[in-house]
């Protein structure tokens, strides 16, 4: 299956009944997987709706409602949805969101990129709240980490982000899809009219500093139960990797094809792959950086990433940077070759 | 059609709709204070009030109950 | 032994109001929440507040109510409607939710035929920042961005939303009224029940708008304001019925998905 279409079937898979989302390249796939086949699924809703801020706060009212819902777009159109998304945190609504990402900035282009991070992982919409970001690396990943969000997403009452790249939304892989959890999602979080008893209401705005604070330290909280709890990544040949490559998605693909090719020539080189991005696995670079002294972040983009794990070593390390921005995609052996170049500088 | 009508006096916030809309005009500002710092209207019991309820139809505040005989 | 013909309605809560001595979305609340009372329908109502002055309609409306952003009521409404849709489902928004922001939302809600109703309160202005000029303030109404009155030349002109969303082939009942008379009241009540009473039938989408009044922002009286509204705003925004397909067969509800 395609990546896009693999999102879309593990959504429906995982419970997903209401999808909204706007045409995008590169995601349109997954719209269209979602208009064919939600219809499909009992009580399943597919709008499409008439711009990527109208789908954010459709999603927004059929979590309210408690339902499973998901999203997608691509960088642009996740921009449209900050607001929407920052209000979520804010309500305490579960939801996914996935980007699909693209060249930017600004219109930039409809090739793969990863110039969403920041956006991603730091907000991007206003106010103290942390959205939960995936970074799958295969059609694999797009299925079991979309799942996964699903789960997570209910369990802290939060949005989640499923952040790919074009490359991986048209990739087509075979998928193993595993068997859903059953939904934990308490009745007195949704809003299905009061019926004979109380009414209750939903919202974000709070007048009052002393409920806006205290809901904000709420939410912090809750963000560090999160990152004890949730934080994913993997470890590629690193037992004695004298380099270390830290990569995610698309980019970690592309570094562990380099990687192969590199250890052929018996150079030493591993990689570290975040699969959540936020929380970032910062602990885990940390002691990794006691017995490696060499990093070599690769993006595509002009550096995103590169600044949590700066923030993750402290110091402690070098770090080298390599990135490609703006769509372009560099095959294993061009990455190979940068790759072979700091290493030799390290030696 | 007889009726009298019951002004919650903490709710009137001095907007004169229900002065201005009376066909009776039963109604009329008063010079006392409310909580809330407004002058509450207060009833001219010179006046007949007939139970038309206008006054509460027009009410923002929900300040008036209206009774009929 | 007098009974009692004008009470509290039991869909608001007791909460004194925060709106101005005036205002007439203190009139709309209660005669929606007397239209639920009637319909005996507060234990399956949701409704969507704006962002503006009634940002804070969850105060007072006794009924299942979640916050939206600006503009994005309609959009809400749709989605909430979509997954329980045996439930009556309303957005309740301003000018600048409704028609600025919000016009996308709204437009497209009307479009689909979503089975939801919007409360469209058209006070010509913006009310809860302090003034300014709203899609619907009328050419050469002063507010503080239109300081010598709306120029159609660099301001353009009055939105006529009743008029614009009675186009719509997706729309089944828009009427306009206003809340600056008792008859006028008793109106707009009729026409929150019709409204309501549209969608529990399935008959799609309804948006009643209502003529209201500011007066701290039209810095008039409310008595004042009233009359503003009947000899100035009236004739540029008509009340009346701008489309009414509830008494055809034809327009019957598809079963959602």
């Amino acid at each position: 299956m395609s990546g896009n279409n693999v999102i879309g079937e593990a959504a429906i898979r995982a419970g997903c009944r209401f999808y909204a989302g706007y045409p995008i390249t590169p995601q349109n796939e997954l719209t269209e997987y979602m208009a064919e086949h939600m219809r499909n699924a009992e009580g399943g809703v597919f709008i499409q709706s008439e711009s990527e801020v109208a789908a954010i706060n459709m999603i927004a009212g059929a979590a309210a409602a408690g339902v499973r819902v998901m999203t997608s777009s691509s960088g642009p159109g996740i921009s449209l949805k900050q607001e929407g998304i920052s209000s979520m945190a804010a309500q305490e609504l579960p939801g996914i969101i996935v980007n699909i990402m693209r060249g930017g900035p600004g219109l930039g282009n409809i090739l793969p990129s990863q110039g969403d991070y920041f956006q991603a992982t730091r907000g991007g919409g206003h106010g103290d709240y942390r959205t939960i970001v995936f970074a799958p690396g295969s059609c694999q990943e797009l299925a079991d980490l979309t799942m996964d969000a699903f789960d997570l997403a209910d369990k802290y009452r939060t949005p989640a982000m499923i952040l790919a790249d074009g490359m991986m939304g048209q990739m087509m892989e075979p998928v193993i899809f595993k068997k859903p959890k059953p939904r934990q999602y308490p009745e007195k979080f949704m809003l299905r009219g009061a019926g004979s008893g109380k009414s209750k209401f939903i919202r974000g705005l709070l007048l009052d500093p002393v409920d806006s604070e205290a809901h904000n330290w709420k939410l912090a909280r809750k963000y560090e139960v999160i990152s004890e709890n949730e934080t994913r990544c993997e470890e590629h040949r690193i037992d004695d990797a004298k380099l270390v490559i830290v990569a995610y998605g698309t980019a970690a693909r592309i570094a562990k094809g380099a990687i192969k090719r590199l250890r052929s020539h018996d150079m030493k080189i591993g990689l570290f792959r975040p699969i959540t991005l936020w929380p970032f696995p910062e602990m885990r670079l940390r002691t990794l950086s006691e017995k490696v002294n060499n990093f070599l972040v690769f993006e595509m983009s002009t550096g995103q990433m590169l600044e949590d794990v700066r923030l993750a070593l402290q110091g402690y390390a070098d770090i080298e940077f390599h990135g490609r921005p703006g769509g372009a995609v560099p095959t294993p052996a061009e990455l190979a070759n940068v790759i072979a170049r700091v290493y030799e500088q390290k030696d | 059609m007889k009726g009298y009508i019951f002004i919650k006096k903490e709710l009137c916030k001095e907007c004169g709709l229900c002065v201005h809309f009376c066909p009776k005009d039963h109604i009329i500002p008063s010079k006392e204070y409310n909580a809330q710092g407004y002058h509450p209207v207060c009833v001219d019991e010179t006046k007949e009030c007939n139970g038309c309820a206008i006054c509460a139809t027009m009410c923002p505040e929900i300040a008036v109950e209206v009774y009929r005989e | 032994m007098a009974k009692i013909v004008f009470k509290h309605p039991e869909s608001l809560k007791e909460n004194i109001f925060h709106y101005c001595p005036g205002c007439g979305h203190s009139i709309v609340h209660r005669l929606v929440a007397e239209v639920i009372d009637e319909m005996g329908i507060r234990g399956i109502t949701i409704g969507v507040p704006p962002a503006g002055c009634a940002v804070l309609a969850y105060n007072y409306f006794d009924v299942d109510m979640i916050e939206a952003l600006h503009g994005r009521g309609p959009a809400m409404a749709t989605a909430i409607k979509r997954c329980l849709p045996d439930r009556l489902v309303f957005s309740y928004q301003g000018d600048g939710d409704l028609a600025a922001i919000g016009i996308a939302e709204s437009f497209h809600a009307a479009n689909r035929g979503e089975n939801i109703s919007v409360i469209f309160i058209n006070n010509a202005v913006y009310g809860m920042t302090g003034g300014q000029m709203a899609p619907t303030t009328m050419l050469n109404q002063r507010s503080t961005t239109t300081p010598a009155g709306r120029k159609q030349a660099v301001d353009g002109y009055p939105v006529k939303v009743s008029e614009i969303f009675s186009q719509l082939d997706g729309a089944t009942y828009v009427e306009r009224c206003s809340v600056s008379s008792p008859a006028g009241v008793n109106k707009t009540k009729k026409a929150i029940r019709k409204a309501f009473q549209c969608q529990m039938a399935g008959l799609g989408f309804s948006l009643v708008e209502v003529l209201s009044l500011c007066p701290t922002n039209w810095k008039l009286s409310s008595v004042d304001s009233c009359k503003y509204i009947d000899e100035v705003m009236s004739k540029v925004f008509p009340p009346g019925v701008y489309k009414d397909q509830t008494g055809q067969s034809g327009k019957t509800a598809e079963a959602r998905p």
